[in-house]
């Protein structure tokens, strides 16, 4: 519904644009317009009404009243106001004591375990001597999964099992680490409400025995108005150094980060988008106010790109097109690689506008048409997807019936093929053309 | 501690204050006005019921306002009416399959309690005197199969398992064969945890139910999502994207013993009509409650003897 703020906004600005004048009623429908895109996006309610405070002081001013499309004026300050509150300066980890001691704390299933594993990786990569310690004392198999995830990486981790004194085993794991000069210690503990006073108050005692330089608040980035209570009662409790988001690889809109920030101030540090071990990033207060917007994620879709196509293939790809050597076999690995990004509805989606440019398109007919593509050129022996002129009409039967399409399907597909092939030719050509003109041009005008 | 009133301990806080929220609103300002209108708008959309039921209610209570006057305690039975409206009346329980074993496929987003729910399950049906089965088809995560055996040991309940990274649908394959052999009256399918985002994944699952549906026809019997109370409005994609892929017969909403109120579940019954079966209120074996939508609707809104 809310896909598209900025062109919900552009709408209600449209009658305007010949008056050249903004009263403050019409910011305030606009606004109407943003509160319900940010409680859309599970934003808490008390901090979505002081952000528009904040954005219609400043939007009622002659920034917008003299720019051509207020609109657009208006969403760039939501914009610049959202990366603002959610930014950070300093989001770096503090570890300069030896040892230093993280926490990770937070709900049940927000991803503690996981992020655990993933912080130590970053850790070591940056030169230092991590040890996973596992303090979840309550999860059947918690300190399996921490261990596995350890020697996955290829890192100590310190598991005592049947203990359930969580204080003795953060006493034994400091020695641990002193005996085996391990200078960064991550406890990752168990998942407990923020309500649950004596699960909080085992937090707080084990916090002031290991002194941590840093707690971390690990948050589902889906969570919903209770982000808030969440952070506050965590944050009253342990005082926490920042925090961790979660599940950032799916389509919450994340509105919890902007809570979280907003009632405790502490930085967001680190982001979680994956389930393998290297899907952890430092976080982007920039694509995440985008995200919170709705205003589509065009760097998403670059990066998900870029995770699906090999680069060394592509530029082998691109080369074959501009000599005109693409064949059904290159094809047949473009087609596939296109596949590799997911169904093409959640690619558009990505684009800006894209889902109201979806609305009532039937986009499952085109991948259907792709599909019958690649199973025609599977179809193909070798040697017939490198020069396709040797397909006679009984090969061309055979790979119909072998792939379930009628010949003539085969034949329009076969003809798409040609031409494309010739243009890439002639695109080859042009460039080349092109590249030498470019090249002589400035030559030219320094001869004068 | 009988079932309502677990029930109702679980909610109490969630209910507490909500209650109190609109008590206070209600008592201070009894007309409608733009202003307490407003503070019921953020009371209701602080327990994550989203803007199109939020709006809804709100009508409800506008509408209700302009023909019959202002009496303090309507607000309270406009809001349970609307609620209720939208969860289904019907009490839903787990299918029961007249031969065979009965599967239900546990599926969800990752860290809902998808593992604790199947073992949750399991513990029901035994309470009932009925036998179950418990097969971990999650390949994937570290220790998923370690945390469901350590359960089934708990439980007493046989566990069928394969190794990391097996292909979860061979597994099933197997627990299908085995819950046959074994005559038992359910089994259920605790299945690795994936965004609904994730294509590949949601085929993964797909394929699974594939391969056990050609083995038992009907199976799964049950494919119930496993939402997290917790979770804001992306719960409704979840459910959505989910249905999509595997046709869900329910939902189960989990960890609502804390201060969470779950409202998602109702803007999601509005558009899927998705039956709540379950409702999960703690860590221990009988935390797990059936559903009962006037009960919740009722304790939701339900006016406290002060």
């Amino acid at each position: 519904m809310f896909d598209s703020l900025s062109g919900k906004l552009q709408n209600t600005f449209r009658n305007l644009r010949g008056l050249g004048k903004i009263s403050e009623t019409n910011v305030s429908d606009a606004l109407r317009d943003v509160r319900m895109a940010l409680l859309e996006a599970d934003v808490n309610f008390k901090v979505a009404r002081d952000f528009i405070e904040r954005v219609k002081a400043k939007s009622i001013g002659a920034e917008v009243v003299q720019s051509i499309q207020p609109g657009q004026q208006i969403v760039k300050i939501i914009h610049d106001e959202l990366v603002e509150l959610l930014g950070s300066t300093n989001a770096a980890l503090n570890l300069v004591a030896n040892p230093s001691c993280i926490l990770m704390v937070g709900l049940h299933g927000s991803g503690k375990t996981t992020s655990s594993g993933k912080l130590a990786r970053l850790i070591q990569k940056q030169g230092r001597q991590p040890l996973l310690v596992a303090a979840d004392v309550y999860r059947p198999a918690a300190m399996d999964q921490l261990e596995t995830l350890g020697k996955q990486l290829d890192l100590p981790t310190f598991v005592k099992r049947g203990e359930k004194d969580v204080l003795r085993i953060a006493r034994e794991a400091l020695d641990f680490a002193k005996a085996n000069n391990r200078n960064t210690i991550i406890f990752d503990t168990a998942g407990r409400l923020q309500i649950d006073e004596p699960l909080v108050q085992e937090l707080v005692r084990l916090r002031d025995l290991v002194k941590p330089q840093e707690v971390l608040l690990v948050l589902d980035a889906a969570t919903g108005q209770e982000a808030v209570n969440v952070a506050t009662h965590f944050d009253q409790a342990l005082s926490i150094t920042g925090s961790i988001l979660t599940k950032l690889d799916g389509d919450a809109r994340g509105g919890a980060a902007l809570s979280m920030k907003a009632v405790t101030g502490k930085p967001i540090k680190f982001a979680g988008v994956g389930e393998k071990l290297d899907e952890f990033e430092p976080f982007h207060p920039e694509r995440m106010a985008t995200r919170i917007l709705g205003m589509g994620d065009v760097v998403s879709l670059v990066e998900k790109a870029a995770e699906a196509v090999d680069v060394e293939d592509a530029k082998r790809l691109e080369e074959k097109m501009r000599k005109g050597e693409f064949t059904l076999e290159d094809f047949l690995e473009q087609l596939r690689q296109m596949k590799k990004l997911g169904p093409l509805e959640s690619i558009v989606k990505m684009l800006p506008g894209g889902s109201e440019a979806l609305q009532g398109q039937d986009l499952s007919k085109q991948e259907k048409e792709f599909k019958h593509m690649e199973a025609m050129i599977c179809g193909m022996t070798p040697k017939e997807r490198k020069s396709p002129q040797i397909l006679n009409a009984k090969r061309r039967i055979r790979i119909a019936k072998g792939s379930g399409v009628s010949v003539t399907e085969l034949n329009t597909m076969l003809n798409k093929f040609a031409q494309m092939q010739q243009m890439m030719k002639k695109m080859g050509k042009f460039q080349k053309m092109m590249a030498r003109m470019g090249g002589g041009m400035p030559g030219m005008l320094r001869q004068k | 501690m009988g079932l309502f009133a677990k029930f109702k301990a679980g909610l109490a806080r969630t209910h507490d204050r909500l209650t109190h929220e609109i008590k206070r609103i209600v008592t201070r300002s009894p007309k409608l006005t733009a202003e307490s209108l407003e503070e019921l708008e953020a009371a209701l959309i602080a327990a994550d019921l989203g803007m199109a039921v939020t709006q809804q209610i709100l009508d409800a209570v506008k509408r209700a306002y302009e023909s019959q006057g202002t009496t303090g305690h309507e607000v309270f039975a406009i809001a349970r009416t609307e609620v209720e409206k939208n969860l289904s009346s019907n009490r839903a329980a787990l299918v029961q399959v007249a031969s065979g074993p009965c599967v239900v496929s546990i599926v969800g987003v990752n860290g809902t309690g998808k593992t604790t729910t199947s073992a949750k399950l399991a513990h029901l049906v035994q309470s009932r005197g009925q036998t179950a089965l418990l097969a971990a088809c999650d390949t994937f995560r570290a220790a998923a199969i370690e945390q469901l055996k350590l359960w089934g040991a708990r439980l007493k309940v046989e566990v069928i398992a394969g190794a990391y990274g097996a292909d979860p649908a061979a597994v099933a394959h197997d627990a299908v064969t085995a819950a046959q052999a074994r005559k038992a009256n359910y089994l259920f399918i605790d299945t690795a945890g994936r965004l609904h985002t994730k294509h590949n994944l949601m085929q993964e699952l797909h394929k699974l139910h594939r391969v056990i549906g050609r083995q038992l026809p009907g199976a799964p019997h049950e494919v119930l999502l496993v939402l997290d109370g917790s979770t804001g409005m992306n719960a409704l994609n979840q459910a959505r994207e989910f249905n999509k892929a595997v046709p869900l017969t329910g939902l189960i909403v989990t960890k609502l013993d804390g201060t969470s109120k779950g409202g998602m579940v109702v803007a999601i019954q509005k558009e899927l009509g998705l039956p709540i079966k379950f409702i999960g209120l703690g860590e221990q074996p009988d935390d797990l409650q059936p559903f009962d939508a006037k009960q919740f609707a009722h304790a939701l809104f339900e006016v406290q003897p002060a």
